[in-house]
């Protein structure tokens, strides 16, 4: 359980986050999202006890991170941003460090490292040096020293970013696999990676909380129209006439002149696409395609952020 | 201390793993050879001069008093080379690759984390300077067995090489740059080391402080072998404050990010 009450953290000056609450439920996958600078980092930073909050209070599973950070850091497992390692040691060799640094037991240990090194694909590389190692390799030994000592919360900031598609998918995966019996924060600016993986969104933006939600609701609450595509075989002119008759439709638009696609913008308080289907059979057209197009996680992040900078435009 | 095994463990490790350690074993045990055998070219002719007139013996002592003596002040002029270079990478190095944010998020305390590193590199130092111990007692075996006077030159040696090593780490949490940390703690050391040659410039009560502060000095009486609780304090002090001051600044950095 990790609960922010009006986190605050100013770098001389410069405020990183202005006021920052929120609160994520024991077994809860949460995605943390943000352009870059928004603040993702440092309140991951506050929650893990690497520095301290400015102003306002944070508690991971009920210890509070200025009393208590070594509970906290007991109980947590981190991959920072850049994914930090010993460049000097071997994957095993670091591995124990880690394990023996979270207080696990020397007869443990092996056992530990092998549980892990399993779950994130290493056996084949546990004995070379992490220098070595390409980037996707480094974000698995990254993520296998977080799960050391099986800790019940895990924070992950930006796990995915700079590998390819298929490690991608790999750590993608292996998340997945994580999130069943644990709490994890997981930051992200790809935000389909959110919405594949998160049950429940925060948007953060210049320092401050935007939007809480599950990827669907937000994009619920968000759509101002809904969009829906056609596309009909028969007379398409005549047909976009009618359609922009219609009671409840704002915009018709023709994807190109001349062919029979359109995309309808119509009121999200009803679905059209009966009314649509209907006159189509009126007007003696076949209905080739019919569909609600729906709002993209980009598009409600995009409406979020950019409403939010042209309030600011608005105030100055 | 939760966490400082693990920490000094891994210090170690890294620290006879890398390059930095068997370059500046190779070139100190180069020097103290270098040293030892100048030095006892010189000392045999000096007492061949001491047993023709003897009124100086009490000034300078026996051949093997002179021997230690020289080889001990020599050995601490390249102590304050090399002890920079083993405490260079501590903090300067965690702060550069961004390690310090793992260290700093596992359980183990502020504290713990200075010890271990600190008594890593104190462990490399010992190593260091006894290797250097055979060469001393093969003079004494054959010129006087003064085994008290060796023990306290060597007690001596081994504090001031702490005192330098507490002044390297604290030097290495002050920049991520770890030629940077080296050379401030080198001229920090330099310039404690040489303090005292101000004090024929200013009064005598500043000349006194100034002497006081003086690494040098305190170093002079033990390699005579003579014990001075006010020299031992005088190294445990240093110590205790430089790693205290490491302490404070490594929380420090915590808060500014």
């Amino acid at each position: 359980m990790i609960e922010a009450e009006g986190l605050t953290k100013f770098y001389g000056p410069i405020g990183a986050i202005k006021n920052v609450s929120f609160q994520i439920e024991k077994g809860e996958v949460v995605g943390f999202l943000g352009p870059n600078g928004a603040g993702k980092s440092t309140t991951i930073r506050i929650l893990t006890c690497f520095m301290p909050p400015s102003a306002g209070k944070a508690r991971v599973e009920g210890f509070d991170v200025m009393e208590n950070s070594l509970q906290i850091r007991q109980r947590i497992g981190y991959l920072p941003e850049s994914v930090p390692l010993y460049n000097d040691l071997t994957v095993n060799r670091f591995l124990r460090f880690v394990a023996s640094s979270k207080g696990v037991e020397a007869k443990r240990i092996n056992a530990e490292i092998g549980r892990v090194v399993s779950a994130c694909g290493l056996e084949k590389n546990a004995k070379r040096i992490i220098r070595n190692l390409s980037k996707g390799f480094r974000q698995r030994v990254g993520l296998a020293q977080a799960l050391l000592n099986d800790p019940p919360v895990l924070i992950l900031d930006e796990p995915t970013i700079g590998l390819d598609p298929t490690q991608i998918i790999e750590i993608r995966r292996i998340i997945k696999e994580l999130s069943e019996k644990r709490t994890i924060l997981l930051s992200s600016h790809i935000l389909p990676e959110v919405a594949q993986l998160c049950g429940r969104v925060i948007i953060i933006n210049k320092g401050e909380i935007v939007a809480t939600d599950s990827p669907g609701n937000l994009t619920s609450q968000l759509q101002k129209t809904v969009k829906i595509v056609l596309e009909i075989g028969g007379p398409s002119l005549e047909f976009a006439q009618a359609l922009e008759g219609m009671a409840g439709v704002q915009k018709v638009t023709m994807e190109s002149n001349g062919t029979s696609k359109f995309l309808i913008e119509t009121d999200p308080a009803a679905d059209m696409r009966p009314e649509i289907a209907a006159m189509a059979v009126q007007k003696g057209c076949s209905l080739l395609e019919l569909r609600i197009m729906q709002l993209s996680l980009e598009e409600i992040f995009m409406q979020l952020v950019t409403e939010e900078s042209s309030e600011e435009v608005a105030k100055s | 201390m939760k966490g400082f095994w693990p920490v000094f463990k891994k210090e170690l490790y890294v620290m006879f793993m890398s390059p930095i350690f068997y370059v500046v074993a190779f070139f100190f045990l180069c020097i103290a050879g270098f040293f030892s055998r100048i030095l006892l070219i010189q000392v045999s002719d000096a007492s061949f001069q001491l047993a023709q007139h003897p009124e100086l013996g009490r000034e300078f002592g026996g051949a093997m008093e002179l021997f230690l003596r020289y080889f001990l002040v020599n050995l601490t002029v390249v102590m304050l080379f090399i002890a920079p270079l083993l405490t260079m990478r501590l903090y300067a190095e965690e702060r550069k690759s961004g390690t310090i944010e793992l260290l700093y998020t596992f359980p183990v305390t502020d504290a713990a984390a200075v010890a271990g590193k600190y008594a890593a590199c104190v462990t490399t130092l010992a190593v260091l300077i006894a290797a250097t111990v055979p060469g001393v007692i093969a003079v004494a075996l054959v010129a006087s067995p003064a085994w008290k006077m060796i023990l306290c030159g060597y007690v001596g040696l081994f504090l001031l090489g702490c005192a330098f090593l507490s002044l390297g780490t604290f030097a290495s949490t002050l920049t991520r740059n770890q030629i940077i940390s080296a050379i401030i703690a080198f001229g920090i050391l330099l310039v404690l080391w040489l303090m005292d040659w101000l004090k024929v410039f200013v009064g005598s009560v500043a000349g006194s402080i100034l002497e006081y502060v003086s690494i040098s000095k305190h170093f002079e009486g033990m390699s005579k072998g003579l014990v001075d609780s006010r020299d031992i304090l005088f190294f445990v002090v240093f110590t205790a404050f430089f790693l205290f001051l490491t302490l404070r600044q490594m929380s420090s950095y915590r808060w500014r990010g």
